[in-house]
């Protein structure tokens, strides 16, 4: 229906509201904090140590002992999940944060100065974007030498453009408004322009989006791994879990069962939380890839 | 009440028309009780406020309101005798576009963008008429030509955005009269244009009229729109009629406290025009409307009892009607 | 348009430049000498150096740079250490099997894709549309090896429907097609979870316009008002989307192909990175860049096809 033909009515209006009402939202937040608190809390919750080899026990199915079975070396699956989820976690928030970082740098760099300078961190964008993500976080991971390291930073390359155009769009927007040209009528530098005036305005959008890219990060990481090129064994990661119980797929189907659904509960959770937050602050806020 | 207040048996005719709005999880009216008549070859003018249901009403006639928002609550809409609001949505479809067509506001986003001008002016014939591709192309090519579009031939086969607003709203103004309908109704179809088009597109309205011999509801909230181009007017306030005249009457002898508020809020030439005035208040949200006379609240004239009962239609002259106690009780009730 | 197409056109020539920069600058990010890591600890000082002639890095850095250059743009994109064989041939071998599952996971996609948004978007806030944004939403959650490893189980291990190893031995049609039903399946199965949810959101956003309500005014019966006036203005970000996808879609066939043991340019992948092969390495991630370029500029072409306004500026 058009504007023209709404009728005048009282509406409550508050992007908190909007978000409480979202049941898709709870039951992200819940998931979310679940999986963070196994993550904290992992030597309170791990009932084996997850390092710990067992050989007599090895390719148990689940049972009373070990709730989710064992490995082919008798590690319990539990344990390692647990503990698992701390480095799946770690990497997919750092890799985040760092992209963010960074990638909000440079967009609004490139939306403040214009020019020359938008035009090569454009093409820096283009060239990032033309390489299937997947494989240039295989590119980079393979170059660099499997590491904990190396990892987080070849996820943060890969997710690092589209935090480049979500801080370029509105820094372009903002900059025509009346306040930066009062602050810089003003004798403000640019940096403290970009920084205090610029950056805030957007920063609700940016974080938006980031808690989206970080289910993006998280699947990265674990796909990563289970090609082979994430953290060198023994550190438990969940792609690492799947990619060593994808040796034993017929025989053990629960080394590859649970790791899955630990990767696909934490991703659906940020998901779900990443939708219901956009829908909530903006509706029509799109997103920059799937 | 229905008293026939024209001479001519009306082309169509709302009769206690209510439609209602789910707000929150309760329904609301935003069109109560309106009666309306429009004749052949006559222009009704229905003016208000935003807010006061004037482009709910004819959405309603036509039933383009979505229907998971709105409702119709009662009253009948009566085209030649038939209430539309009975039909069916699929006998609906049929007559919409047929035997009354719409104009709407905005001419910039209401055509389709992927669609030459004369591909959408002929489907309006198709989607009618038992035609081949070719016939339906040369009475498009016809009615583009009638609403004076320059060079029509060639135009036929641009597309929207190769065209200005104005060209654009008679591209409208074309496919609404493609199957030349008995009734238009036009929801502020100036509004958006700037003053000289404006001018243009109003006397190619007024000259399709008589030509076609249709009925027009013209939808404004703008006087001067009004004073050039209705036979009769009706005004309207948070989903009201409060009064209904014929244009003369109207601007010479108001009744209505809304309506003379209206007339004096308008910036003339001849006028002492030191100071604008406006009407104080705001026009009620229709899940919040004041018990008895909507308009007490912001009217001049308010008495004790406006606040409690809510007044009704009453004739106050051979083509006038108002919805005011104190004025009614001034001039004598002539029912 | 075809001024719009040769603009197009020139602009993706930087990328492409850009593009083989970046991936010259990837490859040689690798740290110590790459002759040392292909030839292992072992290997003398002469095989070495011989390695690093034949390789080419002995030059200057601009020289080699300029070579790979020459090189990539007429088409050389290098020869696989393990195998002697050029990039291109390696590729060719594998192609077709790619080609098969992305072409099969594609069309799943749009076939089921495509009207289950559109059902979605006319069925606001009715269950099926809570349904499916919760399936679409769980599709996408999926990191396309899980949930191919889960089917696997599923269907392979547990049901016996499908076989477990991959296409090798296939002679029949129907053969081949059972061999390419579950891993296309998993692949469809993600990207109708991504048209689907592109889909509802852009017929959503189509059928609140004026034009809608102008063309129901004229009495357009609701199948061609959907179709004609829905879907058609709705292809326009549909289009720019699912061409985004297809940088996606080549990870997640990859990993597909892993699982599933098909061959293909996954496979072909794993084996470089295994062996250490850093010139195929290198020569597929052209390859594969490339393709996203060119995937992206006939986005582009569509894309000024299906909507007027770009045509006819």
């Amino acid at each position: 229906m058009s504007a023209v033909a709404t009728p005048a009515v009282a509406k409550p209006n508050s992007v908190w509201q909007a978000l409480r009402k979202n049941r898709m939202s709870w039951i992200g937040i819940g998931l979310l904090l679940l999986i963070v608190i196994a993550a904290v809390f992992a030597p309170l919750l791990a009932p084996f140590d997850p390092f710990q080899q067992n050989i007599a026990f090895r390719l148990e199915p689940p049972s009373a002992e070990f709730w989710l079975g064992t490995d082919s070396y008798g590690r319990d699956v539990l344990s390692r999940l647990i503990y698992g989820s701390r480095v799946s976690l770690l990497v997919g928030f750092v890799a985040i944060l760092i992209a963010m970082c960074i990638g909000s740098a440079l967009g609004i760099l490139a939306g403040y100065v214009g020019g020359m300078v938008d035009q090569i961190i454009m093409g820096l964008v283009d060239v990032l974007l033309s390489f299937p993500t997947l494989l240039l976080g295989i590119m980079v991971a393979a170059m660099l030498g499997a590491s904990l390291e190396n990892l987080i930073v070849a996820i943060a390359i890969t997710e690092i453009a589209p935090f480049i155009r979500v801080a370029r769009a509105p820094t372009i927007a903002l900059k025509q408004r009346d306040f930066v040209e009062a602050g810089r009528a003003l004798g403000f530098g640019p940096i403290r322009l970009m920084g205090v005036h610029i950056l805030p305005n957007m920063i609700s959008d940016v974080v938006v989006l980031g808690s989206l890219w970080m289910a993006s990060a998280i699947r990265t990481e674990a796909s990563l791994s289970f090609v082979g090129l994430g953290v060198p064994p023994p550190i438990a990661t969940w792609g690492s879990m799947i990619r060593e119980g994808f040796e034993h797929i017929l025989d053990a189907w629960w080394l590859t069962v649970f790791p899955s659904l630990a990767i696909l509960i934490t991703v659906l959770a940020l998901n779900l939380l990443g939708d219901a937050l956009r829908d909530a602050i903006d509706p029509k806020l799109r997103s920059e890839r799937a | 009440m229905n008293f026939p207040l024209v001479s001519k048996p009306p082309v169509l005719e709302l009769r206690d028309l209510r439609t209602e709005f789910r707000i929150g999880g309760a329904w609301h009216a935003a069109v109560r009780e309106v009666s309306l008549q429009v004749s052949a070859n006559e222009t009704l003018a229905v003016v208000g406020e935003s807010g006061s249901g004037k482009s709910v009403t004819a959405l309603s006639v036509l039933r383009l309101l979505p229907q998971s928002a709105a409702r119709h609550g009662g009253g009948q809409v009566l085209l030649d005798g038939v209430d539309l609001a009975a039909l069916s949505e699929k006998q609906m479809t049929k007559l919409r576009g047929e035997a009354i067509a719409m104009i709407f506001q905005e001419p910039m986003t209401s055509l389709n963008p992927t669609m030459t001008v004369g591909d959408q002016i002929a489907e309006a014939i198709q989607q009618h008429r038992n035609v081949t591709k070719k016939e339906a192309r040369r009475l498009a090519l016809e009615v583009l030509e009638e609403v004076k579009i320059p060079a029509a031939a060639k135009r036929y086969d641009d597309y929207p955005h190769q065209f200005s607003g104005g060209m654009r709203q008679r591209v409208m103004i074309a496919m609404a009269l493609a199957c030349k309908p008995r009734v238009l109704l036009a929801d502020e179809p100036t509004t958006a244009l700037d003053v000289t088009i404006q001018a243009q597109i109003l006397s190619l309205l007024s000259e399709l009229k008589t030509a076609h011999g249709m009925g027009v509801m013209f939808i404004t909230h703008n006087l001067g729109v009004v004073a050039q181009i209705a036979d009769r007017v009706a005004v309207m306030y948070a989903g009201e009629v409060v009064e209904t005249a014929d244009v003369h009457t109207l601007f010479a002898r108001p009744m209505h406290p809304y309506t003379e508020a209206l007339l004096r809020a308008m910036p003339r030439v001849d006028g002492n025009s030191a100071e604008l005035e406006s009407i104080p208040g705001g026009v009620p949200a229709i899940n919040a409307l004041p018990k008895g006379c909507a308009f007490a609240p912001r009217c001049r004239l308010k008495e004790a009892r406006c606040e409690i009962d809510r007044p009704k239609l009453a004739r106050v002259g051979a083509t006038h009607q108002v919805r005011c106690v104190v004025r009614v009780e001034q001039h004598g009730d002539m029912a | 348009m075809i001024r719009y197409a040769i603009k197009r056109l020139l602009m993706a020539i930087p990328t492409l430049l850009a593009m083989l920069t970046a991936v010259f600058i990837l490859v040689r990010l690798v740290p110590g000498d790459p002759a040392a890591v292909m030839l292992g600890d072992q290997a003398s000082a002469e095989a070495l150096d011989a390695l690093r002639k034949q390789l080419g890095l002995d030059l200057p850095m601009h020289l080699q740079y300029l070579n790979f250059l020459r090189d990539m743009l007429s088409g050389n994109f290098g020869a696989s250490m393990a195998t002697g064989r050029t990039v291109l041939h390696e590729v060719s071998l594998v192609l077709p099997w790619t080609l098969q599952l992305t072409g099969a996971s594609i069309l799943i996609g749009i076939v089921f894709g495509l009207p289950l948004g559109i059902w979605a978007a006319l069925r606001r806030n009715a269950w099926p549309d809570y349904l499916g944004r919760i399936l679409s939403l769980v599709g996408l959650s999926f990191p396309a090896f899980v949930s191919a490893i889960l089917m696997l189980l599923v269907f392979s291990i547990e049901l016996q429907w499908f076989p477990v190893i991959g296409s090798t031995g296939a002679r029949t049609w129907t053969q081949q097609l059972h061999n390419l039903a579950l891993p296309a399946f998993n692949l469809g199965l993600i990207m109708t979870a991504y048209v689907m949810r592109v889909t509802r959101a852009s017929m959503l956003g189509v059928m609140g316009e004026d034009y809608i309500r102008t063309a129901r005014a004229k009495g357009v019966r609701p199948m061609r008002l959907i179709l004609r006036h829905g879907l058609r203005n709705a292809l326009i970000p549909i289009v720019t989307v699912v061409g985004l996808y297809f940088g996606t879609l080549i990870g997640n066939s990859v990993l597909t192909e892993i699982v599933f043991n098909r061959p293909g340019l996954g496979k072909l992948i794993l084996g470089a990175l295994n062996s250490r092969d850093y010139t195929l390495l290198q020569g597929l991630m052209v390859v594969f860049a490339s393709c996203v370029i060119v995937v992206n500029l006939i986005t582009d072409l569509v894309y000024g096809l299906v909507d007027p306004r770009v045509k006819y500026k």
